[in-house]
This record gives structure tokens, C-alpha cells and sequence, in this order.
């Protein structure tokens, strides 16, 4: 295994870089031009837009891409164990076990927090909820 | 000619080209049958008729399409961010050719004294190159969304990334029980590791499960194949997880700002990428090019590739049956689907299987 294993991947790259490239050029080439103001306003389903659009949007895709970092580095863990599982027998099943309920209790504790709940509405309740318990 | 085409196959510059051309066709040809297969198919299934004119069958009709798409204006909305704006449909179409590189598509086959694999590469890390490329795929979509510059776009691309990574997350861990079940098989192999090549990996499901049943890893890994097949859909944005682009809610999602053949782009890279997910299913759960007739005088070369073919053809028939069949999602039944169903189980399942195969392979702990 060298490097040299990774050249038909090099060059399909090249392939898929010229093809792309290649037919975007071609068909700017044959393709009309004839724009009009109407024509190169976003798309607002047939009106001219009233406002400019907003480039903000909800922090609950924020949380979503943190918990996805947590749990994809904490994969390539857990595989670089699988490609060893029968060297390390026991104690590789019984490390990666203790590391996996971690990463499960990871799980239960952002999902008690509400942190899996799309619904802010439902996420708010239950933090309301709690304060009425708390205050009871 | 025989040594001519054997000095073609023993020098790596000749012998990658040949393959990336031969894959980078199969490619595109897959896509053009693939979108009229779909068409056709769901029409049956809606009782209509679908494209029949253009060519036999109106086979033709998707190249038809791509043409028109060529000559069509490429409108650039005012309000772009022109460079990633033009780079997004590129980026797209990157990873889903780069995906397939790593995928065997039959047995090796021998030209005089060189034994030629048809895998554009037999890399050892196969499995974490399709995990790093198909998480690449998602930079095009938010780059796509982010650069249009227009509201449904922006909300297409957000809700595409969140969609695509958390169900990356429950594809990730699906596979881990595949490489652990390949290192079983090995039992150590020659250096005492494990595998995470496809062409060992389709190699180890040969053999039996139980009797007649051939062994393909889904008999052991029924539920990592079922938690990869779902992830598999949701990562290429397909129904019954297309919120992405909802036309209903969204218009047309991360794409709605772009049109003639940086469209076609996207189109086709999506299109690809089905084939790709369906490919590599084939590969690490059902005995990939595996099959019987591979010894047959002529044509033996052939057989395993026919099979290869079969298999992921009938698993892109199902996507197509799904998205027939079952409604879209609403995205915060998508998203408790991905994190509160797909993750847990898969999680759960990896502990079981690591423990039973352990016993297996080890005895109890305590002897």
C-alpha cells in the first residue's frame, strides 16, 4: 500500500473537475444570454421582493452540527477499535464498552436537556414545567 | 496485443486512467438509465404511463433532457456570491465520482500475466474514504444554499446540512459492526489487523451463514443494514426525506437559484450518489459481486459484474418503491427520527454484537 494506490482516485478527480468545468463553459457558450432586471431578482414566487433576505437563521442548526462533531470524532474511535477487534479480544470489547455508554449517557443527558428537540415550543414547556416543579 | 494491453495494466498511470475513464462512463451512463428508470417506474406504480418517446422505450428521454438543459440560459440572480456560487454545482459533482472509485464492481479478472482488479482503487481504508467523501457532499449544498443570496435556498441549505450530518452519524456508526464482524472473519489475518477494504470485505462473505444461505454480512448485520439503508436515503436527500427540497414549503430548496446546467449538476450528482449508496450497500451487506456462475466457460468474467448489477439495481428499485410509497416528513419528525431513533439503536446494537462475536471468537471472559 503507497501512495501510488490513490492515482486512479488523482485522476478521476482531474475527470470529474474538467467534465464539470468543461460543460458549464460549453453551455454558457450555446445557451442564451438575455437578462432582464425582472429576470436576476431572487426568487419570490413571482413578486418582486420586499426585503432583502435575511442571512440569519435558527441556532438549533448550530447545536445540531456541535452534537454531530461529539458524536462523528467519537466514530472514528469506535473504528479504529473495529479494525483491531480480534487483536485486542476482551479488553478492546470492554474499553470500547465503558467508552460507548459514555457516549450513550452523551446521548440521554443533551436529550433530557432538550437539546434533540426540534420543537422549541415543546423544549420551552418543559423548562416551564420544571420551574413549577421547582416552585412547588 | 495481449502484451500490449498487459504493459497497459501493469503501469499504474495507463491502469489508473483506463479505470477512472471506465468508471467516470459506467458513472454517467448509470445516471442517464437511473432518472428515466425512476420516471418510469413511478409512473407505473401511479398508473400513468411516463416517458415512452424519446428512443426505445424513451430510454433517451434523460439525455434528451440534458441537452435541452445545455442550451437552456443560465440565469446568475443579481444578489449571488458569483464565485461559490459557480463552484457549488463542481463541488457537487466531485465526491459522488470520487465515492464510487473505492467500490469492486466484479471479480478480478486476469490479462495474460496481469490480474487486473475492476475497482478503480483497492484502497485499505476504503470505508473511510466513502465517510470523509460523502461528508464532502454536504459542503455543496450549503455553499449552494449560502451563495444564492434568496431566502428558500438559505432555508434549503440549513435544513440540508442538519438532515445530511445527523444521518451521517447514525451511517457512521451502522458501518462500525461491519468492519468488527470483517476483523472476526480475518481472525487477526497475516498482520494481525483487521479490514476496512472492500475487495476483502466482499472476499469474506463468501462461504455460507447457515447451509444454503451464502454469507453475506446482512445475515449477521440485519440491523446495521436496515439503520445504513434508511441513513443511506436520508444522506441523499431522497423521500420520504426530501424536506430539503419540499416544493411545498421551500420551492426548490438549496437549487432554487439555479437553473440550465448547473441544475443538470446537481441533478446528476444526486442521481449518482443513489447509485453510490446503493452500490456500497451491495458491496459491505450482500456479498457485493458474490454469486453463482462465476466459473462458466467465455463469459465468466462477466457473471460477477451481471450480479453486482442485479443486486444494486433491486436495492434502487426499493428507493424508488419508497419514495412511491411514504409521504414526506415533517423536519422534526426527520430529525427525533435520525437522533432519537437511528443513533441510540445503532449504538446499542454495536455493544450487543461486540459482546456476542466476542464470545464467540474468545470464550467467556472469565476462562
Amino acid at each position: 500500500m503507497s501512495l501510488i494506490d490513490y492515482l486512479p482516485i488523482a485522476i478521476m478527480f482531474g475527470i470529474a473537475v474538467g467534465f464539470a468545468v468543461a460543460s458549464l463553459v460549453l453551455s454558457r457558450l450555446i445557451g442564451p444570454k438575455n437578462p432582464t432586471p425582472e429576470k436576476l431578482e431572487p426568487y419570490e414566487c413571482g413578486i418582486v421582493p420586499l426585503q432583502d433576505p435575511v442571512q440569519r437563521f435558527p441556532v438549533k442548526f448550530y447545536l445540531v452540527a456541535m452534537l454531530f462533531v461529539i458524536f462523528d470524532i467519537e466514530i472514528v474511535f469506535l473504528f479504529a477499535w473495529a479494525v483491531r477487534f480480534h487483536d485486542l479480544g476482551w479488553y478492546g470489547v470492554g474499553a470500547v464498552g465503558v467508552f460507548t455508554l459514555l457516549l450513550i449517557e452523551t446521548l440521554v443527558y443533551v436529550w433530557k436537556r432538550g437539546a434533540l428537540d426540534w420543537n422549541i415550543a415543546h423544549r420551552r414547556r418543559r423548562v416551564v414545567d420544571r420551574q413549577l416543579r421547582e416552585a412547588a | 496485443m495481449t502484451s500490449l494491453l498487459e504493459t497497459l495494466f501493469t503501469t499504474p498511470l495507463w491502469s489508473g486512467l483506463i479505470k477512472a475513464i471506465a468508471v467516470f462512463s459506467l458513472l454517467m451512463l448509470t445516471a442517464l438509465v437511473l432518472v428515466w428508470f425512476e420516471r418510469r417506474v413511478v409512473a407505473f406504480m401511479q398508473n400513468r404511463i411516463g416517458p415512452n418517446r424519446a428512443g426505445p422505450f424513451g430510454i433517451l428521454q434523460t439525455l434528451a433532457d440534458g441537452l435541452k438543459l445545455m442550451f437552456k440560459e443560465g440565469i446568475r440572480p443579481r444578489k449571488v456570491e458569483v464565485g461559490m456560487y459557480l463552484a457549488a454545482p463542481i463541488a457537487a459533482m466531485i465526491p459522488a465520482f470520487l465515492i464510487f472509485m473505492v467500490v469492486p464492481i466484479g471479480a478480478p479478472i486476469h490479462i495474460g500475466d496481469a490480474t487486473v482488479t475492476l475497482q478503480g482503487a483497492d484502497l485499505n481504508v476504503g470505508l473511510l474514504v466513502v465517510l470523509a467523501k460523502s461528508s464532502l457532499a454536504v459542503y455543496s449544498i450549503v455553499l449552494a444554499g449560502w451563495a444564492s443570496g434568496s431566502k428558500y435556498p438559505l432555508l434549503g441549505g440549513v435544513r440540508a446540512t442538519a438532515q445530511m450530518i445527523s444521518y451521517e452519524a447514525a451511517m457512521g456508526l451502522a458501518l462500525v459492526p461491519v468492519v468488527v464482524l470483517a476483523s472476526a472473519q480475518l481472525a487477526g489475518g497475516d498482520v494481525g489487523l483487521g479490514t476496512m477494504s472492500f475487495a476483502t470485505i466482499v472476499e469474506l462473505q463468501q462461504g455460507s451463514f447457515r447451509g444454503p444461505i451464502p454469507g453475506w454480512f446482512v445475515f449477521w448485520l440485519l440491523p446495521s443494514f436496515v439503520i445504513f439503508f434508511t441513513a443511506a436515503v436520508a444522506e441523499t436527500n431522497r423521500a420520504p426525506f426530501d424536506l430539503v427540497e419540499a416544493e411545498s414549503e421551500i420551492v426548490g430548496g438549496y437549487h432554487t437559484e439555479y437553473s440550465g446546467f448547473r441544475f443538470a449538476m446537481f441533478f446528476l450528482a444526486e442521481y449518482i450518489n443513489m447509485f453510490n449508496v446503493c452500490a456500497i450497500a451491495v458491496t459491505l451487506f450482500l456479498g457485493g459481486w458474490l454469486g453463482p456462475g462465476a466459473d462458466l466457460p467465455y463469459v465468466g468474467w462477466a457473471v460477477p459484474i451481471f450480479w453486482f448489477l442485479v443486486k444494486t439495481y433491486a436495492l434502487l428499485f426499493l428507493l424508488v418503491w419508497i419514495r412511491a410509497t411514504l409521504p414526506r416528513f415533517r423536519y422534526d419528525q426527520l430529525m427525533s427520527l435520525g437522533w432519537k431513533r437511528l443513533i441510540p439503536i445503532s449504538l446499542v446494537w454495536l455493544v450487543l454484537f461486540a459482546l456476542v462475536r466476542a464470545w464467540q471468537s474468545f470464550g467467556a471472559p472469565w476462562s
